[in-house]
């Protein structure tokens, strides 16, 4: 008997759609202010996507600046104290300004310059690494930039507010809120409203109103597409195939989405997203969308519809994560999708967990990651053992852990 | 009568009277549950044509610091969607009968449920909805749920705003158009722009709806310069700011009648007679 496979596959590429939905989530939900902005946004992308010469000068910037591509690893001493799965880290962290996020600033500042008629660029951060690249991309450029930072966030990453002002980056401390990234989202957000003539919003991650989720994750892609070609090629220090399992950190979802997507099409492939689980899902500190059913529910935030941590009145949580970027109450809409299809799945890493991950990359493979990054290596440690040695695991290695030694040496130098 | 109806009465009724509306916004819950219903009643009594009801929302991403932080503390003491549907019962009670719009962000009324929301709000007493970051296009559900219930869809418009987006939204609209007088978020600004006649003269072209601005007024001069031109004069920050003030109460009574004053004896230009 011939059994045929009835393929149900999706069309991972048909989203967003025109408006900007990926299933029943994204969409633009803005203040009227800013929809002809968008609209600007949108046509200057898909003009700037179609163009030979804006793609070869952003290829010959990520060649020449962020140091592109970056390289593959093998972690032989975590794979071997683990026992199981051998484990491959995609180093993001040697990009240029410490972190992937100089993909999606340097293409998004190399857009305003070359495709809109604006001066001026505002952005939000939270651990300060999308700042410190904004800002990176800024003076590379020649733009003006002022960047908004919750100020907790400003105290437990005071060195990026530093590189920032170095870069000639004008730093605003955000005291309302939570003061950390959602508050700085919506000071930007209230920049970009007011100077929106002049002002591009360079948006850090796959949020937002379309179409910055589609344009985000396009450009943080290229991380994917490196990571697919160096996987199978022993002489990019790959196993010479594909990974039976993905794994990422999830904040937005940038870095997740950027490393997954080349991959979406590979069924085989596992794609696993971490979330922060914070002090632990049970008393609500934690920034795990997808794992707080009390708390993670369908809501629209900063522009775009997907998971919210919220109460049942629809004021949006506080949320805790020991590493800034993760600290983050939404989800980027298509994780929420791709989720809902059954092609991605989420879990998440505590903050307690997350600092064995932190501690394990540094002893035994001399690498210090982000705290961000962190969580994802906290996954691994408890994935790798229950896998085969003849299996794979590809880590999206998202950034490196300079910027987090204060926070570090707080709790982990307090244990010793 | 229906909520879009009671509305539609209050700008012919001003229209006969060649006058604009003055139409004041207050955070409900602020400066407490008891003070925000005392502020209505003085807003009342100052002579108010339309008042919006501030629904507080944690994310408030259109509005400046003053309503920023008297939501945030109505939200600190205590404020939800439902007790803000029981004040403007309270208010119907006691004899306040201008029409309510209720403001506020999308997430709160998805958290209550779209339709029930809409139900809800109609049976306490609102007759119109405005809700910043909700454009026309993403309001699938809650307008014919509004158009069901007689409420109206007010929606905003910027200066920014293009021809196309100007026809798309004044299609939508029931009631009034929000036209923000600047591109920015809400707060209490010294001077009007400059290019705010123009602005109205564009959406005109589209629409036979009222017109009303807000986003900036303070004074009274202000207020009438804008009632010059169209049908609603709107004041938020200049009001709430004054019902946080030591004066409170008093504050508020002395600036509403300034303003109310500015509203109904400003002469109507040609432009708005037309
Ligand atoms: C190193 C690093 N990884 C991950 C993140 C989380 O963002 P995203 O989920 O968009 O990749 C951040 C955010 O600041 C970061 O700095």
């Amino acid at each position: 008997m011939v059994l045929t496979t009835t393929s149900t596959s999706v069309n991972y590429r048909a989203v967003p759609d025109e408006s900007g939905r990926f299933g029943p989530y994204g969409g633009k939900y803005v203040p009227e202010t800013l929809m002809p902005a968008l609209d600007e946004l949108e046509e200057a992308y898909l003009q700037a996507r179609d163009d030979g010469e804006f793609m070869a000068e952003l290829a010959h910037l990520q060649h020449t600046y962020v140091g592109r591509p970056t390289p593959l690893t093998y972690a032989r001493r975590l794979s071997e104290r683990l026992g199981g799965a051998q484990i491959y880290l995609k180093r993001e962290d040697l990009a240029h300004s410490g972190a992937h996020k100089i993909n999606n600033a340097l293409g998004q500042a190399l857009l305003m310059k070359r495709k809109m008629g604006k001066t001026r660029i505002v952005a939000e951060t939270g651990a300060g690494q999308h700042g410190v690249a904004t800002a990176t991309a800024a003076a590379l450029l020649g733009i003006e930039c002022v960047v908004y930072m919750g100020i907790v966030d400003m105290e437990r990453q005071k060195p990026n507010v530093f590189r920032m002002q170095l870069l000639s980056t004008e730093v605003r401390s955000v005291d309302s809120g939570s003061q950390t990234l959602k508050d700085a989202i919506n000071e930007a957000i209230r920049d970009w409203v007011t100077n929106v003539a002049t002002t591009h919003y360079l948006l850090g991650s796959v949020l937002g109103p379309h179409p910055y989720p589609a344009m985000v994750r396009d450009f943080q892609s290229i991380i994917g597409c490196e990571a697919y070609s160096q996987m199978q090629d022993t002489a990019q220090g790959g196993p010479g195939r594909l990974p039976d399992v993905i794994v990422a950190c999830v904040g937005g979802g940038s870095n997740a989405i950027g490393i997954f997507h080349p991959f979406l099409e590979e069924e085989t492939v596992r794609l696993v997203g971490v979330e922060a689980g914070g002090h632990g899902i049970e008393g609500g500190a934690h920034a795990a969308r997808f794992a707080d059913p009390k708390l993670g529910r369908l809501g629209v935030l900063q522009g775009t519809k997907s998971y919210v941590l919220q109460d049942s009145d629809g004021q949006i949580a506080l949320t805790h994560s020991i590493s800034a970027g993760l600290d983050y109450a939404s989800v980027g809409p298509e994780h929420a999708w791709l989720r809902d299809m059954g092609r991605s799945q989420y879990t998440y890493c505590t903050d307690a967990q997350t600092l064995k991950g932190f501690k394990a990359l540094c002893e035994l493979e001399g690498i210090i990651p982000a705290l961000e990054s962190a969580h994802a290596i906290g996954h691994v440690l408890e994935l790798a053992p229950q896998m085969a040695r003849d299996q794979v695991i590809l880590v999206n290695l998202s950034g490196r852990g300079d910027k987090d030694l204060g926070t570090v040496m707080k709790t982990v130098g307090g244990e010793r | 009568m229906s909520g879009i109806e009671r509305i539609e009465q209050v700008f012919r009724d001003l229209k006969r009277a060649e006058s604009a509306a003055f139409m004041p916004y207050h955070a409900m819950g602020y400066p407490n549950r008891q003070a925000s219903l005392e502020v209505i009643a003085a807003l009342t009594e100052a002579g108010a044509d339309l008042f919006e009801i501030g629904i507080p929302h944690s994310d408030p991403l259109a509005d400046g610091p003053t309503i920023q932080s008297a939501t945030y503390a109505a939200l600190v003491g205590g404020t939800t969607v439902a007790d803000c549907l029981q004040m403007v019962r309270e208010l119907r009670a006691q004899g306040v009968g201008k029409p309510f719009c209720a403001m506020s962000y999308y997430n709160p009324i998805l958290a209550y449920g779209e339709e029930r929301f809409v139900a809800d709000a109609a049976e306490a007493g609102i007759d119109g909805l405005i809700v910043p970051d909700l454009p026309p296009g993403e309001s699938e559900l809650l307008e014919p749920a509004c158009r069901q219930a007689g409420l109206a869809t007010i929606y905003l418009l910027a200066p920014t705003s293009t021809e196309e987006r100007i026809q798309a939204v004044t299609r939508h609209a029931t009631g009034f158009v929000y036209l923000v007088s600047v591109t920015g978020i809400t707060g209490a600004r010294e001077e009007l722009p400059s290019d705010l006649l123009g602005f109205v003269k564009r959406v005109r072209r589209h629409t036979d709806l009222p017109l009303a601005v807000g986003f900036g007024i303070s004074t009274g001069p202000q207020a009438a310069k804008v009632a010059e031109i169209v049908e609603g004069v709107i004041v938020g920050s200049a009001l709430v700011k004054a019902a946080g003030s030591a004066s409170g109460i008093a504050a508020v009574r002395t600036l509403a009648e300034e303003l109310a004053v500015g509203s109904h004896t400003a002469v109507a230009s040609d432009q708005k007679r037309q």
